[in-house]
Order: structure tokens, then sequence, then C-alpha cells
């Protein structure tokens, strides 16, 4: 569950102001990895609202079968369908925002791993039960202020997918956070793989709070988050449930980033040859 | 954490079963009547309650197994989210029915055991495996179907918390069966591929499914005991009969032929007379030695093991909450 | 001989493996309902068993409410009670309004 260290030069953190082997220059229109131009900026930032959680969804759904009791198989294909379905709506009003004719599916399954827009965080394998735990407890925690924010965005469509959304985070959230604190203090041996996941997982968490040029751009239309404005309570939040879970929060560093851009860990590329596989293998093909 | 149980107490081991308490508790139930987890039931009854049930929530989460293979990889973002939610709905049901029996003074701890280890059985069906995603719609056709045939008549158990487990489940079961003919009759009206997928499908399915209702009768040990308790209600063959009815019409309808060459409508009988069922390959399957009896217990074990810590930990975490309200 | 009186659940046999504890859910459909018996969960605090009960019992339908309490806490009667507890309220005919005889025509009754 190491993911691909991104050999980038910058290793701060802040705004992703990079330098030119980010892809885009401080200043100049955004670039991403496949095209170098943005046409639709809107479309872009919603595929990463969207990708963000598919990708995530995803790989919950893997647990299926397989979770530590039945009562948590149940769980985590629940959060996983409550965030495929955002997820598959999210596509649907992404594609009718690029106008160009592309379903939620053809979105799904007929896009390269570089044209992806999720952060590296929710692709990497879900390793045991306690760096799937904390994974999506980050996650969580962050989602429920970003879409408190997305409720009230100037498109509607967007607005009423994030209203519904919400609820469905809280409960999330609920979930993570008592598992957390279960694993965190729980035996030696939870603590010891709590704290190993969420060592490992941290770096990760700082692209959560990165804009760039897309979400400045969303966020003057009235539709975006400005996220980092919110890591602040995000680390609150965090900072609480992993005291009373007896863990110790990692010091920030090294902070791998790039997903936004269609930079992925070489862990995405092989999740969407298993994800999408069937719908290649039949194109055009309805199911 | 101490162990706690369902509010049941079973008879008093060692106390017989004496001939007046069997007539009494036979007469309620000729009436009709519930048997409840604290009512007095012949020690045989219960035993066979706790076979029954503890088998029918295996293979509910066997189940699992076939069905999850195809998780990751179905075509449509529709058809994940169906299929996942159908899925987590066996978890669902396999849980339901541990509770119920749980009822009767077994715990789930040990029942799971007995599946790991290979002492319980489940249902032969989940030992196949899923080659195609056409494999998905078809079990949802033919083994939801199935074990809805099976699961209506099971409502009316005369054991109280099997019957009402029952009633929950197919509710929600027939979204499963639904769900899978439409998937079904998608890929017979599409692509060449896709209808070849599909027939492929139900050529290696169709047999397995109707050994689901297991041998006749007159070969099945437990079947006279269990209509007299009315919890078969039944015979397997009469069961089987009714799924062939309600299915052959629907292959029809969707123009995919079923393999079996000597199904043919009987005037006389209004039903549809099939072939002899190998049952030779029935026994094989559930021996053990069907094409994925070994992967599929070995899943179960690894989900086990390595849940193991997972499982101390919630427990070492709610027992110090208590120690800590205790002080 | 096993009691027959009212009781609470008693502790069952030694496990070799860890067991979570059993919780018994009831669920409320809609305004107004009264709290039904749905089944149960295993779990091991309350916090758990409410998300557990919620992910079982509550994906269906619209429910407004969720009770868990631990098996062990509830108090059952027993069959043999049956009898004294609940057949003298089947007997009282004076209880129903069928019993009483009223003037025909007379409204409000």
């Amino acid at each position: 569950m190491s993911g691909n260290r991104e050999r980038t030069g910058n290793r701060e953190q802040g705004t992703g102001n990079g330098d030119s082997t980010d892809g885009w220059v401080a200043g100049a229109r955004p670039a991403t990895a496949t095209s170098g131009i943005v046409e639709n900026p809107f479309f872009e930032y919603l595929l990463r609202v969207a990708d963000d959680r598919l990708v995530l969804g995803h790989r919950l759904s893997e647990w299926c079968g397989h979770a530590p009791i039945l009562e948590e198989d149940i769980a985590l294909a629940n959060i996983a369908l409550d965030l495929i379905g955002q997820a598959s709506l999210l596509l649907k009003l992404a594609g009718e925002v690029e106008g160009k004719g592309r379903t939620e599916d053809a979105l799904a399954y007929f896009r390269d791993a570089i044209e992806f827009r999720n952060v590296q965080l929710v692709e990497l394998p879900n390793g045991d039960f306690a760096a799937t735990i904390v994974r999506q407890f980050l996650f969580d925690a962050w989602d429920v202020l970003v879409l408190e924010r997305l409720t009230a965005a100037s498109n509607q469509a967007l607005a009423g997918i994030a209203a519904k959304a919400l609820k469905e985070a809280k409960y999330h959230v609920r979930h993570t956070a008592e598992w957390v604190r279960m694993l965190g203090d729980g035996t030696a041996e939870s603590h010891a793989r709590t704290q190993r996941a969420l060592d490992d997982l941290w770096p990760y968490t700082t692209e959560l709070f990165l804009g760039d040029a897309i979400d400045a751009e969303a966020v003057a239309s009235g539709s975006g988050v400005d996220v980092e404005s919110i890591r602040p309570r995000w680390r609150e939040m965090v900072e609480q449930v992993l005291g009373e879970a007896t863990l110790t929060v990692p010091k920030d560093g090294f902070a791998p980033r790039g997903g936004r851009t269609g930079r992925h860990t070489e862990h995405l590329g092989r999740m969407l040859a298993d994800m999408q596989s069937l719908a290649r293998a039949h194109p055009g093909a309805a199911w | 954490m101490t162990d706690q149980k369902s509010p049941a107490s079973a008879p008093a081991a060692g106390s017989p079963d004496d001939a007046a308490r069997v007539a009494e508790f036979e007469a309620r139930i000729a009436q009709g009547e519930s048997i409840e987890p604290k009512d007095w039931m012949p020690e045989r009854y219960r035993k066979q309650l706790v076979r029954m049930m503890s088998q029918h929530a295996h293979s509910e989460i066997v189940g699992m197994l076939p069905e999850g293979n195809w998780i990751t990889r179905a075509p449509s973002l529709r058809r994940k989210m169906v299929l996942l939610a159908k899925v987590q709905d066996e978890a669902g049901h396999g849980l339901y029915i541990y509770c119920g029996t749980e009822t009767l003074g077994v715990d789930r701890e040990e029942l799971v055991d007995q599946l790991l280890t290979g002492k319980a059985k489940y249902s032969s069906i989940f030992n196949y495996p899923t080659l195609t995603w056409a494999d998905i719609g078809v079990i949802g056709w033919f083994v939801d179907g199935a074990a809805i045939v099976n699961q209506t008549m099971l409502a009316k158990a005369s054991f109280g918390p099997y019957a009402r487990a029952m009633v929950r489940i197919c509710k929600e079961e027939n979204f499963h069966k639904k769900q899978g003919y439409e998937s079904v009759a998608t890929l017979a009206n599409g692509t060449p591929e896709q209808r070849a997928m599909v027939q492929d499908a139900v050529n290696r399915w169709w047999w397995p499914s109707l050994m689901m209702f297991g041998p006749s009768d007159k070969d099945s040990p437990n079947s006279a005991d269990l209509i007299r308790w009315r919890v078969k209600r039944d015979t397997n063959d009469t069961l089987r009969q009714r799924f062939v009815d309600l299915t052959v019409p629907q292959a029809r309808a969707v123009n995919l032929t079923l393999p079996d060459p000597d199904l043919r409508y009987n005037e006389e009988t209004e039903h549809w007379a099939f072939g002899e069922i190998d049952w030779k390959e029935f026994y094989e399957v559930i021996s053990g030695n069907g094409p994925c009896n070994r992967e599929r217990l070995a899943a179960r074990r690894k989900a086990h093991d390595d849940g193991a810590w997972v499982r101390e930990a919630a427990e070492a975490y709610a027992a110090k909450r208590q120690a800590v309200s205790a002080a | 001989m096993p009691n027959e009186t009212a009781s609470s659940v008693g502790a069952s046999a030694e496990n070799a493996e860890t067991q979570w504890d059993l919780w018994e859910v009831f669920t409320q459909e809609g305004q107004g309902a009264p709290h039904e018996h749905a089944g149960s969960v295993h779990a091991t605090t309350a916090e758990h068993a409410m998300q557990n009960a919620r992910d079982v019992y509550a994906r269906r339908g619209k429910l407004v409410s969720l009770w868990v309490v631990p098996t062990g806490a509830i108090v059952a009667s027993a069959p043999s009670d049956a009898g004294p507890l609940f057949d003298p309220g089947n007997d009282k005919a004076y209880r129903h309004p069928q019993f009483y005889k009223t003037p025909r025509g007379v409204r409000g009754l």
C-alpha cells in the first residue's frame, strides 16, 4: 500500500503552484496531463468530485464477501453504494456540462487512467481493515465539509446531489470514526495496525486541500469549494477522533499529489483494467 | 464480555421427550400454531431446525462469493450498484437466519466454525464458478428464482423466528430475481456475443439449479418429519416442478433454450416434464468435490481468520468502556 | 427442570472464540406506529449496535425510529405463564363494546 512516489521536486504544502514538470505554470491557463489546455473548467471540476467517489466506492466494494464480520460486509457495501451512486449522478451531470454526449458509463468505463481526476488517496489498494477504515475516515471527515459547501452551489443540479450526499456522508463519518476509536483503542495489535495505516496514509491527505485554478474558477462561479480553507476544521475533527483513539497524529512532510491533473499512482491503471475490462470488450453494447 | 443468548431457554439437556408432550406439540402444529423459542419442543425438532436454518444461512453467506466475483467488473454503473446491493442483501439474509438460529440455543460462532471446518453443508449451487457476466443474470433468474419457490413455502414454517426471517427475505428477494431476468433479457436481445454468452450461461446453470431442490423425497431422510412438523410443507419434487413450470415460459419469452432435450409440456398434468437429473454430480458436489468447494471455504476461512484481530479489537474497546462506566 | 417463571436471559456456555454481544432490534415504520421487533444483530457497544441495526434493518422503507436493546435486558414471559397471564384477559366480555346493547339509531356511540 506504499503507492507510487511522485517524482516531483516540489515537496512543499500549500497550493499546487508547481514548476513546469507539474504540467502547468502558475498564472497561465491550467493544463492537464493529456490535452495541455482545459476546455471546460467546470466539466474538469465535476470530474474531480465524481472520480473521488467512483474510485473510492470501487475500492470499498472489493471488500464485499471478505469483511471481518457479516455486519461489516453490509456496512461497507452501504458506503460503497452511496459513493458509487453519487459518482453516477455527478458523472451524468459532468457529461451534460461537457455537451459531447458522453453518458456516465462512457465516462466511467472509457476514460484511461490519465484522464481520471481523483486524488491519489482513494486509488490506493485497500490494505488491511485498519488501512481501509483510516482512509475512509480521513476522506469522510473531508467529504462532510466539502458537501456542506456544495449544497450552496449555484449549479442547482450539483447542489441537489450534494444535499443528498451530505446526509450519507454524515452517516459514513459516524461509522468510520467509531471504528477508528475501536481499532485505535482496542488491542495492542489493532492499535499498531491502525497507527501504521495512519502513518502511511497521512501524506496523501495533503492533496485533499490543494486548490488550483480549476477550483478557483469553480469557487468564483459559485459552485466550488475553497479546499484550503477547510483544512483547519478538518484537522480539528480528525485530531479529536484520533485522540480518543489514542493514536498519534503524524507529522506533515512528504505530500504526494497529481491526481487532480491525471498524474496517478500505478495502482489506478491496474484498478481500471479490472473495472473497465468487460465494458471495453463489448464497446457499444447495452447491459 | 459475557455471552448473551436470545430470550430462549433450550429444553434442559437429558429431559426425555415424553409421549404426552410430543402429542401436545404436534397438535399445536397441526392447528397451525407458531412454535416460539421458549416453547417446549422435541429435541429432534430443535436439531432439525438448527440444521436447516444454519445450512440456509451458510448458503446465503457462501452465495456472496460467486456473485461478488463480478462486482468489480460490472459493465455499467447501474449494474454495479444493483449487484452490490444484491450481495449486500445476501449478507443480511444470512444474518437474519443466523440470528433466528441463535434463538435455539446455539451461537453464531459455533455455526460459523462448523461451516469453516467443512462439517456443515450449504447449498450445492454455490460451488459452481461464475465464468462470465451472463452468469450473474442467470443466477438471479434461476438460483434466486428457485430460492423464492422454496422460501415462499418456508414463510409458513411452524418455527416463528424462521418464518418471520423468511417473510422479510421474500420481500427483499423479489428484486433479485427480477434484476437477473432483466439482465438476461438484455443480453438475449443484445449483440451476437452477448447472446452467445447468456445461452452458454443457461446451459451451465440449468441442471445445477434443478438440483438445488434436493434429491427426490424418497431419497431424502429428513423429509417425513419435517413435513409432519410443518417445517417443510411441500416435497422436493413438488417444489422442483413448480420452479420448472414457472421458468420454461420465461426462457421462451427471450428465445433461450434450456439444455434438456426431454423437456415437453404434458397436456394432461399441465406440467412441464423434464429429463433425468444426474444425481451423481449432485452427490459429488455436496461431498466437497464440486468445481469451487475448496475455493469457497478457503475464501470464507481467510475472511474469518484475517478478521479475528478486528473482532477482538471491538470487544476490547467495549470492555474498556464498561470498566470505565462501572468504576 | 428449566426455570419456567419470567426470567431474564441466562448466561450461555463458554465459547472458545470471541463473540460480540447480541442485541434485539425494534423499528418504527412511520410516525405514530408502534415499535416492532425486527430481529437481532451482534455488536459491542450501543453506538455500534445502533449502526449495525440501521445497516441491516433500515435499508428499505421509511423508518423513523430504531431501538436496540441488549438481549440480556429483555425479560420475557414464559410459555407456562401464558394461562395465568393472558387468559383472564380473554374472558371478560364487559371490556368489549359488543357486550353492551344500546337502542338503535342513537348516534355517537
